[in-house]
């Protein structure tokens, strides 16, 4: 079977010169069709750097190295520019990060979800619209006619990231890169925004590469899952596998560092900061081995 | 701005217009000139003067002056020019659509003009053609209007003869119009050929009106759009592959309009105030030129009609400026 996204020894650096910074520093990980992958680590492990990349939302400044980006066995990198457009928003699509800032502030609820589907399906407005009524219904929404007609500043941050789910599945992709999806969001509020991406993706079968920091978010809806840190991959495996048997001292560490039910909250230990410390300095070790950065 | 403030501004257009003819009226009667002075033939004896002061009403003291004005005012009377020996109402209602036409296409064009630069200057954002386009805009700042109508009244009119450089119209039209909206009233009955000859008139001084504004336009839009493009909602567009034209027009554009508008649509007065210069280097029959001649002669009653009408078309700008915004800004709209 075909990984529906192959990502081979990848480097992104932001910056030339003497400023350069790398973010990547050769990540490779596979989603399978269907599988959830969870993607976790600390803030500035590259995580939302690695979604970016596949996305072609890299930061102006920031270029691509080494390595190699494949969706469904095509090399993404190379791809034409506009081959590339058909497929994003289409086959690859993306669950933001923050709501509120995520749609349009001066454009209906409705527009905005008819004017992906308008792109990527030949529909008429009037189609896209009757469409866009039916995804709001699947994810949820009450009256969904009558939220079409509203606009971002009408709606509740929950409601709205409804609205950007309901994008993201509109055209049935197969990969969706959700971008901490819940980080935004409160806590109960971040539960039913779980429930309905689980629930879609049963539905219609989309493979998810989930990006998060929550270890308790990965072991709810991840079949497999990848530890970051400084740009690199430290672990992968199947979720029971890497949260019952990790491998990594820093996967154990972030585990004994994560709130849980069934344990007394003064049994959680920081993630020690000469580990940290060592694995940042081996990251530096291997950007003065590789050229990559001094380009 | 919600339509609360909007009636809020209405209610407080009154007042305003009272304070500007106070203002207008005591500081014309405090700084040195004499309209008498300025009419009377050499040799007038002493009671001749007195006479004549005595007609205008000059003689009495300046809040009895300004008391018997107002309640004319208020009653639609502006008095009568001293120089032109005319109702002031009628001679600035047969100037002012002459102004309104020339300050109106001056609009249009700073509107395309900036338009077009802004919307260059942010598609190659990041590269060599941005530093021409924000250094093109820095230059067309630094020029005022009136500097303008002279460069383009030596190069088009004297240098390179293409266009009219005085007037509204050839003389030998006869135009025969029911207004004096000259363009408006052709446009409406199709007379193409005085359409030309007007817009041919009008072209120099519109432009020399239009650059400094198109350049304020050009640098409000092309920082709205650059901060509109670098939001989430813009950038999340192109991970659902939207080409960049179109994601620029659709999505970031109507955002950056309203600060665009909000910021920029209060200095088309700016450009109106430049209309006074501009029509004087054209010798063009707006109410701008009006007003100079009106100074020079002192002529208080004209002074202060004029004066007023500014003011009117000042603070209906603005007002229309806010209620276009707050029409574009669904936030306003609905708040």
């Amino acid at each position: 079977m075909t990984a529906v996204l192959s990502i081979q020894d990848l480097h992104v650096t932001i910056g030339r010169g003497a400023r350069a910074a790398n973010v990547l520093r050769g990540v490779s990980l596979e989603v399978q069709p269907g599988e959830v992958r969870g993607l976790v680590g600390e803030s500035g492990a590259g995580k939302s750097m690695l979604g970016r990349a596949v996305l072609g939302l890299l930061p102006a400044d920031a270029w691509i190295g080494k390595g190699g980006i494949a969706f469904a066995g095509r090399d993404f990198l190379t791809l034409p520019e506009r081959e590339r457009r058909d497929l994003l928003g289409r086959q690859i699509a993306l669950i933001p990060q923050d709501p509120m800032t995520s749609l349009n502030p001066v454009k209906r609820v409705g527009d905005q979800i008819a004017r992906v589907l308008q792109r990527h399906l030949a529909l008429s407005r009037r189609q896209a619209l009757q469409r866009a009524t039916e995804l709001l219904a699947e994810v949820a929404i009450r009256d969904p006619q009558r939220v079409l007609g509203l606009y971002p500043y009408e709606i509740s941050g929950g409601m709205r990231q409804r609205v950007l789910i309901a994008m993201a599945f509109g055209c049935d992709p197969s990969l969706i890169i959700a971008d901490e999806p819940t980080t935004a969001l409160d806590v109960t509020v971040q539960r039913q925004v779980l429930q309905l991406i689980e629930r879609l993706r049963e539905r219609r079968g989309a493979a998810i590469l989930f990006v998060t920091h929550d270890l308790g978010v990965v072991a709810k809806i991840c079949r497999t899952m990848t530890v970051m840190h400084a740009g690199r991959v430290l672990e992968d495996g199947e979720t029971a596998d890497v949260l019952t048997r990790p491998r990594h001292a820093y996967t154990r560490a972030l585990l004994a560092a994560t709130p849980r039910a069934d344990r007394p909250a003064d049994a959680l230990r920081p993630v020690p900061p000469a580990l940290i410390e060592s694995l940042w300095s081996e990251a530096h070790r291997l950007d003065r081995l590789s050229i990559v950065g001094r380009t | 701005m919600r339509w609360g403030e909007i009636i809020k501004r209405l209610v407080l257009i009154p007042p305003t217009l009272a304070g500007v003819g106070v203002i207008v009226f005591v500081l014309l009667r405090i700084v040195p000139g004499d309209p008498i002075a300025m009419m009377i033939p050499p040799g007038a004896s002493a009671a001749d003067i007195d006479r004549l002061r005595a007609l205008y009403g000059l003689d009495r003291s300046i809040p009895e002056q300004f008391v018997s004005w107002f309640g004319h005012v208020l009653s639609g009377d502006f008095g009568r020019s001293i120089s032109l020996r005319q109702s002031v109402s009628e001679l600035i209602l047969a100037r002012l659509p002459a102004t309104l036409e020339l300050a109106l296409v001056a609009t249009l064009i700073a509107i395309a003009l900036g338009l077009a630069v802004a919307l260059t200057g942010v598609y190659f954002r990041g590269r060599r053609l941005e530093w021409a386009v924000d250094g093109g805009i820095g230059v067309f700042l630094a020029i005022p209007d009136f500097l303008w109508a002279l460069i383009l009244l030596l190069s088009f009119g004297v240098l390179i003869p293409l266009l009219p450089t005085s007037g509204r119209i050839d003389p030998q039209i006869d135009v025969s119009f029911r207004t004096n909206f000259y363009l408006f009233e052709s446009l409406l009955r199709g007379r193409i050929d005085v359409v030309g000859a007007l817009l041919s008139h009008m072209l120099l001084p519109a432009i020399a009106l239009a650059l400094p504004f198109a350049a304020l336009i050009a640098r409000l839009l092309k920082a709205s759009l650059s901060e509109a493009e670098d939001q989430d909602y813009a950038q999340i567009a192109r991970a659902r592959g939207f080409a960049r034209p179109a994601i620029l027009l659709r999505e970031v554009f109507p955002n950056a309009l309203i600060p665009t508008i909000a910021l920029g649509g209060v200095q088309i007065t700016l450009l109106l105030g430049g209309t006074v210069l501009v029509e004087r280097i054209f010798s063009y029959e707006g109410i701008g030129n009006m007003a100079i001649d009106a100074v020079i002669n002192r002529d208080f009653p004209l002074i202060q009609g004029l004066i007023l009408t500014f003011a009117v078309l000042f603070i209906a700008l603005n007002l229309a400026v806010d209620v276009v915004v707050t029409l574009l800004d669904p936030r306003l709209r609905h708040g």
